[in-house]
């Protein structure tokens, strides 16, 4: 995607120096995360964690269970209040604002445990947030997307098999014209298919400049999507790695994962 | 076979006192998170608003019906904005502690001004007597009651499940945390929500008025049933107050009708059972928090 993807951990160093960078780059970068640590009580579960993805990039965060993925995105949501370090979209510092408010600034979240209301219809599981950008799909779009929501529409949402039920979380931030996705193990505990599906909405909102901040876990499934990967290890950046180098020291990183 | 006719009746009756104020309840508890133990001093207040309206105004049961309910939203809204609201930031204990604590304050200001004794009410004209169907003889009042209680229940149900802003209800009393992380402004819903939760409590004292004393301690033992039939129905379900709130009117009025000496347990050995066979309640989700 870009030229300063391919780097390795010595550039997370230089990458940290944005304040000298030039206007225009710095435009370019969507979600801009500054020395971000987190708690829970008196635990310390993230610490200085600095990441950034673009338009149009998928930017993964791969790590053990534990390492403070979940955090992380909770954080960008504006659901973890128990933070310290800055957060910004599109140049403007979200400080404290409410998650709300961010998702109508067009950040949308799907959640590890998918997030699919039980008391709504798949449709209305669908429709319930507020549409937040123009390029948002139109339900017809989705329907023609996935038929598969369009013939269960009227289905309580959580009688969804597991697969349907990612599709209908991921489906229902495209409805919305989120601009950046933070998908929370989207893979896990999927189907090979269903997995290769979720790869495919991936690469097509991509290309239409949405940004995208993946935490998986599945190596060899983030390799096929990702432009770039931070690993994050007892909730600090370790590595950060372009997708050629990720690909080649898979094995490596899959020993160091425990997988 | 007609006692046990009447002995239904009285318990749905009765049911839809409880189905209308666990309605209310379950709202609050979904979007805000809020225990309200005031509950029951809400439907204390709806009824004897109404018997002061009545002996004071001459405002009578039709009048009551209507504005009592508007009254008691406008007291909600009161009561979140200046009371509740402040500590919704705060573990939901102080909450529940809060609205403890008002209702003491509540039922000895009732009992300050009005006695001990109880306030007169009357069954309204029209609504008095008894019908008869074949051999059983049946209270027009308690028909209307029930009949009246399920359509404001399904109305309410209707309104929850066609139109936006009960989607939102819905989504918010499910998962408040997310439905924000889905752009949901929850904070706007709260103050209405909770008028809203008090005004339906309100409606079953109104309801309640003509049949049952009308005293300081009527919601005493009212909320205590009522945090019964919220366990029964599964904590976070709105069908499943409604029909748990039935469900323990019927159970209730049976109890009373053919084993008097154990009527005050029979509701808590219902929710035990179902507690044991189903943790989350009869229409509660299955995960437990
Ligand atoms: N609600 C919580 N209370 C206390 N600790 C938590 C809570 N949620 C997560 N943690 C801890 O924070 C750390 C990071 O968790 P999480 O962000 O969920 O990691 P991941 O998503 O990478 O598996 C873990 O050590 C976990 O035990
Ligand atoms: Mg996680």
């Amino acid at each position: 995607m870009t030229d300063d993807t391919t780097s390795t951990a010595s550039s997370a160093g230089a990458r940290t120096a944005t304040a000298s960078a030039p206007a225009a780059e710095r435009r370019s970068r969507m979600l801009e995360v500054t020395g971000l640590s987190a708690w829970y009580g008196e635990a310390r579960v993230l610490s200085d964690v600095s990441i950034d993805v673009a338009p149009g990039e998928v930017v993964t965060l791969v790590g053990r269970n534990g390492a403070g993925k979940t955090t992380l995105l909770r954080s960008v949501m504006g659901l973890h209040p128990q933070m310290q370090g800055t957060i910004s979209l599109d140049g403007a510092d979200l400080g404290r604002r409410s998650a709300d408010a961010r998702a109508r600034a067009g950040i949308g979240w799907v959640p590890d445990d998918r997030g699919i209301y039980a008391s709504l219809t798949v449709a209305e599981n669908l429709l319930l947030p507020p549409v937040v950008h123009p390029d948002a799909w139109p339900i017809e779009r989705v329907y023609e997307f996935f038929p598969v929501l369009h013939e269960r529409r009227d289905f309580p949402g959580t009688k969804l098999s597991g697969g349907e039920q990612q599709m209908l979380a991921m489906a229902r931030v495209l409805r919305m014209g989120s601009r950046l996705l933070l998908l929370d193990e989207p893979s896990e505990g999927l189907a090979p298919v269903i997995v290769q599906r979720i790869g495919e909405i991936i690469r097509e909102i991509k290309g239409q400049g949405v940004g995208v901040l993946l935490v998986e876990q599945n190596v060899k499934f983030a390799s096929t999507v990702a432009d770039r990967h931070y690993l994050l290890a007892q909730g600090q950046v370790v590595e950060h790695l372009g997708n050629d180098d990720f690909t080649a020291r898979e094995g490596e990183l899959l020993t160091y994962l425990g997988m | 076979m007609s006692e046990f006719i009447q002995y239904t009746l009285q318990g749905l009756a009765a049911g839809g006192f409880y189905a209308l104020s666990a309605l209310g309840l379950a709202v609050i508890f979904g979007v805000l998170g809020v225990v309200n133990f005031s509950h029951g001093a809400c439907y204390m207040l709806g009824a004897v608003i109404s018997a002061v309206l009545l002996a004071e105004l001459h405002v009578g049961f039709w009048v009551a019906l209507l504005v009592v309910p508007i009254l008691m939203y406008g007291f909600g809204v009161l009561m979140e904005r200046l009371l509740v609201r402040w500590l919704l930031a705060l573990d939901p204990l102080y909450n529940f502690l809060l609205t403890f604590g008002l209702t003491l304050i509540l039922v000895e200001a009732v009992k300050q001004r009005y006695g001990v004794s109880g306030l007169p009410y009357e069954i309204p004209a029209g609504l008095g007597g008894q019908v008869t169907i074949g051999s059983v003889n049946l209270s027009v009042y308690a028909i209307f009651a029930c009949v009246f209680s399920v359509v404001v229940c399904v109305g309410v149900g209707l309104a929850l499940t066609r139109t936006r802003i009960g989607m939102i209800v819905r989504a918010a009393t499910e998962a408040p945390e997310r439905t924000r992380a889905l752009g949901i402004n929850v904070g706007r819903w709260v103050t209405p929500v909770f008028g809203f939760g008090i005004a339906l409590a309100g409606l079953a004292g109104v309801l309640a008025a003509p049949t049952r004393a009308i005293t300081a301690e009527m919601g005493s033992n009212f909320i205590i049933v009522l945090f019964a039939v919220v366990v029964i129905g599964g904590l976070g379900s709105i069908l499943g107050a409604v029909v748990a709130g039935f469900l323990v009117g019927l159970v209730e009025a049976y109890g009373i009708a053919y084993a008097p000496t154990y009527a005050q347990i029979v509701i808590f050995v219902l929710m035990a059972l179902v507690v044991l066979v189903r943790p989350s309640g009869l229409f509660g989700r299955e995960e437990i928090a």
